[in-house]
């Protein structure tokens, strides 16, 4: 076996040695956590480069490219649980993208968090972060998966309350960190059957992991009570953590609550990595998710799979519905995420593996641009976030409005050159093909006309027209972001060790999508382990051509719409409504709250939840607390017949004997005269004594 | 008189000695000597009994000393700083100063 | 018994007597060292030769030192005026007069079941050396953590708590 796949282990543990090691380190060490989290990120990423140019080796030699290694953790009963990491080709790919993503967002929080005082600890958790993530992504096993998935969330509780001070910082952190919870009990419930069923938890073992034929083959011919297919069952199960952590309807709230935390951390965890983990747990997991009873020539696609589909389909349309009426710059970045997830469960759903996967990179690209230039934008503009507040700064701050124009057409899917269209592009047309359903085709594509118009809407507020960053908002600007604050008042450019990070981001922003275009799918044959070839005709057969034009269409449709309603004429003022807002008050009003769903889980699932703690408490109160006070007042009757009895019985005796024990303690307190002579006497005294005895002794 | 029963014999007075300086002198940093004196006279013992014992090829004496004299002076390092640290306290050595342990 | 056994010990016991009896703590010091050589050369007598030099290194190089600085750093080198009162004094020499007679009785009570041989055990540097790293390497390491907390431990003590008065 290959020393690097023997080896894979240390790619994540490096950056949680990091973390132990800053945590140890003292508080003001900055440079030393820096440099850690930093090194180890590097160190990693060349660990993954390797792993990922020996996975390529082995498929240009034509060896299976997918290997194991397992080892037994304990023993329990008369079974081992054995846990193990692998390299396949869907890993080599997503260690490489989170260990250079994350390498670059690691750079650009050195200049981010500068004036933080937490700097150390949020390194620290940054590393341990990462750590995880990479976890995550080797992990042979779902057990162990599980471990480093939970990891991922405890780190992202941390990191989105990072500035627990601000209490909204605080409230999102446990909300997200619940929500993503209920998804993952069900996940943990998911695991629980598995091991049950199939009695291993490795993915892949020489034929005995769950994910390979004969296991699959197993849970499928099981049904339950409620005729559902085991295997069915399963996956569902563990699609509901998928569900939780990709933030899919309907546990989509947490995500755009977590742009409390710092925007390196939204771009890394909130947006490139941790969300992504949900889609690579599902391509993860894909042959049991994607396994059926139907006859093998067939084509028919699996339960658990079309429940995929119309998840994600409904969460990209849903998602980018609300990003149009949302200010805040992060938080119409956070529900794009959540629509662009959305893509990948869909992108999954319909064409499998390759298709989400390819989406799930050049997004995790582009959208950590995005994130790291609104955050050069909100530390350029001293902590605002409200994009109705900002304007003109395309001229102040030239790099990065290059770059998040980049970002923004490479989201938007605009046509040829930038990476979002092809991987956009890869899943609307698998969408046009799927045999059950035209619907999600068609979400598709109206959520992406979407994300065309909420994305310029966007850039022409920000970067278009004249400041309208009034004055008076510098001195209650926002409380957690001012950390950043330099002091000068205007707007101005952010330091080169955040500017460059975007420039390389953005190329990759740009050249990404030649990996996967219809013409030569070199990415998508790496990960299905198929030979590559340039087939320029690939345009023409199977409904490509129409579904790229009419993809194409609709991205300058949105676009334009864009343009004529914000950038046509200039806004004014940052108190003047919004101009498409204009259209319908009431539902743009509507939409702005997020269709209410927060208010709608608050109405419904906390007020249960306080509901049952109510009948708990009364119950509490009146019922056990009625047994407990009954208990209590016999005891205390006992007591107080024991309190008569000692009074009057024990007391005088037991007194008497204090004064005994207290007048001996007198008498010998003499002894302790504290002079250390008089001690040292007593002890040479005592050698005499105890000499003579022995002699005597022996005498006789 | 044997050999060994001299060096016992020997070992006995310093030992008295140490414990005679220990037990009258007030200076603290006197009776810490005394009782490294009556450590050296116990170190005399294990030497003599090794020299003088049925079996000196174990080395057992010897080693025991230089464990000994090791623990000596990490005793005398560790007890003079205590008297360091006690003078800048009560600026004085003297044991009489010394009684705030007086029961 | 040889000549050479009785002057050293004629020379140990003076100086020791003389280190617990002179008024002068420096004074005290200097005999001790004397006493403290004595007891080396005793134990080169005796055939220990390592011993002895350790007995040198250690207590005529450094304790004896490290008592000096002690009496320097307290400023107890000028001669005590307030004496102890005589009944402390002989009190104490009577106690450890008691102890010495008692001892010398038990030795010279056993004196018949002692052991005399007399041939020079021989032991070379290298003997102990290997003894240390075999039979007795685990005390070694005991005494070599030892020594390290004895150290760190007295820089602490000696350290000035109040570090701002520097």
């Amino acid at each position: 076996m290959n020393w690097i796949v023997r080896n894979l282990w240390l790619v994540p543990v490096l950056p949680v040695l990091a973390a132990g090691i800053s945590a140890l380190a003292k508080r003001k060490s900055r440079v030393l956590a820096a440099s850690l989290a930093i090194g180890s990120m590097s160190l990693s990423f060349l660990l993954s480069v390797w792993a990922f140019a020996h996975v390529l080796a082995l498929r240009n030699s034509g060896q299976p490219s997918l290997q194991v290694f397992n080892f037994r953790w304990f023993q329990f009963g008369n079974e081992w649980l054995s846990l193990g990491w692998m390299l396949d080709p869907l890993t080599a790919v997503m260690l490489v993208m989170v260990t250079f993503v994350g390498l670059l967002i690691f750079i650009y929080s050195v200049g981010y968090m500068e004036h933080d005082d937490n700097f150390m600890r949020f390194f620290c958790f940054l590393a341990l972060f990462a750590g995880a993530m990479l976890g995550v992504i080797i992990s042979n096993n779902l057990l162990l998966l599980f471990m480093c998935w939970e990891i991922v969330g405890l780190t992202s509780y941390l990191l989105i309350g990072f500035w627990f001070s601000n209490p909204k910082a605080a409230a999102a952190g446990k909300k997200a960190f619940i929500v993503t919870r209920i998804g993952d009990v069900l996940f943990f419930l998911g695991i629980v059957w598995l091991y049950a069923q199939s009695g291993t938890l490795l993915f892949y073992d020489n034929g005995a992991g769950f994910l390979e034929h004969s296991a699959i083959s197993h849970l499928l011919t099981q049904t339950t009570t409620t005729g559902i297919c085991v295997a069915t069952g399963i996956a569902l199960l563990i699609f509901c953590g998928a569900v939780g952590k990709s933030g899919q309807f309907p546990l989509h709230v947490w995500l755009p609550d977590a742009m409390e935390g710092p925007t390196p951390v939204s771009a890394l965890i909130h947006a490139a990595t941790m969300v992504a983990a949900g889609v690579f747990l599902v391509a993860r997991v894909y042959p049991l998710m994607s396994a059926h009873t139907g006859l093998a020539d067939v084509i028919t696609t699996s339960t658990a799979l079309q429940a995929v589909t119309w998840v994600g389909s409904f969460t990209a349309l849903f998602g980018a519905v609300i990003a149009v009426a949302q200010y805040d710059i992060k938080r119409i970045l956070a529900y794009s995420t959540v629509s662009q997830l959305g893509y990948m469960m869909m992108g999954l759903g319909v064409g499998g593996v390759s298709v989400g996967m390819f989406h799930l990179i050049t997004h995790a690209f582009f959208k950590s641009l995005l994130f790291l230039g609104a955050g050069s934008v909100i530390h350029g503009c001293s902590g605002e976030q409200d994009i109705r507040k900002m304007g003109g700064l395309g001229k102040l701050m030239p790099v990065t409005f290059v770059t998040y124009a980049i970002g923004m057409l490479a989201l938007c899917g605009f046509p040829l050159f930038f990476s979002g269209f092809w991987s956009k592009d890869e899943i609307l047309h698998a969408a046009h093909t799927w045999n059950i359903s035209q619907a999600p085709f068609y979400m598709g594509a109206f959520a992406a006309l979407l994300t065309a118009f909420y994305m310029s809407r966007q850039v022409f507020y920000v970067f278009a027209g004249t400041s309208r960053l009034a004055e008076e908002h510098h001195d209650h600007a926002h409380a957690a972001d001012t950390s950043s604050h330099h002091g000068s008042g205007s707007p101005h450019e952010s330091p080169a060790v955040m500017t460059v990070p975007l420039m390389i981001l953005s190329a990759f922003a740009l050249l990404l999508g030649f990996l996967g275009t219809p013409a030569w799918p070199w990415f998508q044959s790496f990960l299905e382990d198929a030979p590559v070839s340039v087939n320029f005709g690939a345009f023409l057969t199977g409904g490509m051509l129409p579904v790229m034009l009419s993809s194409s269409v609709i991205v300058l449709l949105g676009l334009t719409l864009g343009w004529w309603f914000f950038g046509r004429k200039p806004i004014e003022s940052a108190d003047a409504p919004d101009n498409f807002g204009k259209l319908s008050p009431s539902i743009f009003t509507a939409l702005g709250n997020a269709l209410y769903f927060d208010a709608i889980y608050g109405a419904t699932f906390v007020k249960l939840t306080t509901l049952l703690s109510r009948i708990s408490d009364w119950l509490d109160r009146w019922v056990w607390n009625g047994a407990v006070q009954t208990v209590t007042y016999t005891v205390l009757g006992f007591a107080h017949l024991d309190n008569f009895l000692d009074t009057n019985v024990v007391n005088s005796g037991f007194d008497e004997g204090c004064d005994t024990v207290s007048r001996s303690g007198k008498l010998l307190s003499m002894l302790q005269a504290g002079r250390i002579q008089g001690y040292l006497k007593i002890v040479a005294g005592a050698l005499v004594v105890f000499t003579i005895f022995l002699l005597w002794k022996a005498k006789i | 008189m044997s050999p060994l029963s001299g060096y016992l014999l020997l070992s006995a007075l310093l030992f008295s000695i140490g414990l005679a300086g220990a037990l009258t002198r007030r200076n603290a940093i006197l009776v810490l000597i005394g009782i490294e004196l009556m450590l050296n006279a116990a170190n005399l013992n294990f030497i003599a009994f090794w020299r003088y014992g049925p079996n000196p090829a174990a080395l057992t004496g010897v080693m025991f000393t230089i464990f000994s004299i090791s623990v000596a002076a990490a005793e005398a390092a560790v007890g003079l700083s205590i008297i360091l640290a006690v003078y800048r306290h009560s600026k004085s050595i003297n044991l009489d100063a010394m009684n705030s342990m007086k029961g | 018994m040889t000549i050479s056994f009785f002057i050293i010990a004629a020379i140990t016991i003076v100086g020791t007597a003389a280190a617990m009896s002179l008024k002068n703590l420096v004074h005290c010091v200097l005999s001790l060292t004397l006493g403290l050589v004595g007891l080396a050369l005793l134990f080169l007598l005796l055939g220990a030769q390592f011993v002895g030099f350790t007995q040198i290194l250690v207590y005529v190089g450094a304790v004896a030192i490290l008592a000096v600085f002690a009496i320097m750093m307290t400023r107890s080198a000028e001669p005590m005026t307030n004496l102890p009162p005589a009944s402390f004094r002989l009190s104490g020499v009577l106690i450890a007069a008691t102890v010495f007679a008692v001892l010398a009785w038990a030795i010279s009570s056993a004196t018949r079941s002692l052991p005399s041989q007399s041939s020079q055990p021989e032991v070379s540097v290298n003997q102990i050396g290997v003894a240390l790293m075999h039979q007795f390497v685990l005390p070694l390491e005991v005494i070599g953590v030892l020594l390290t907390a004895a150290l760190v431990g007295a820089a602490i003590l000696a350290m000035d708590e109040t570090g701002a008065s520097r």
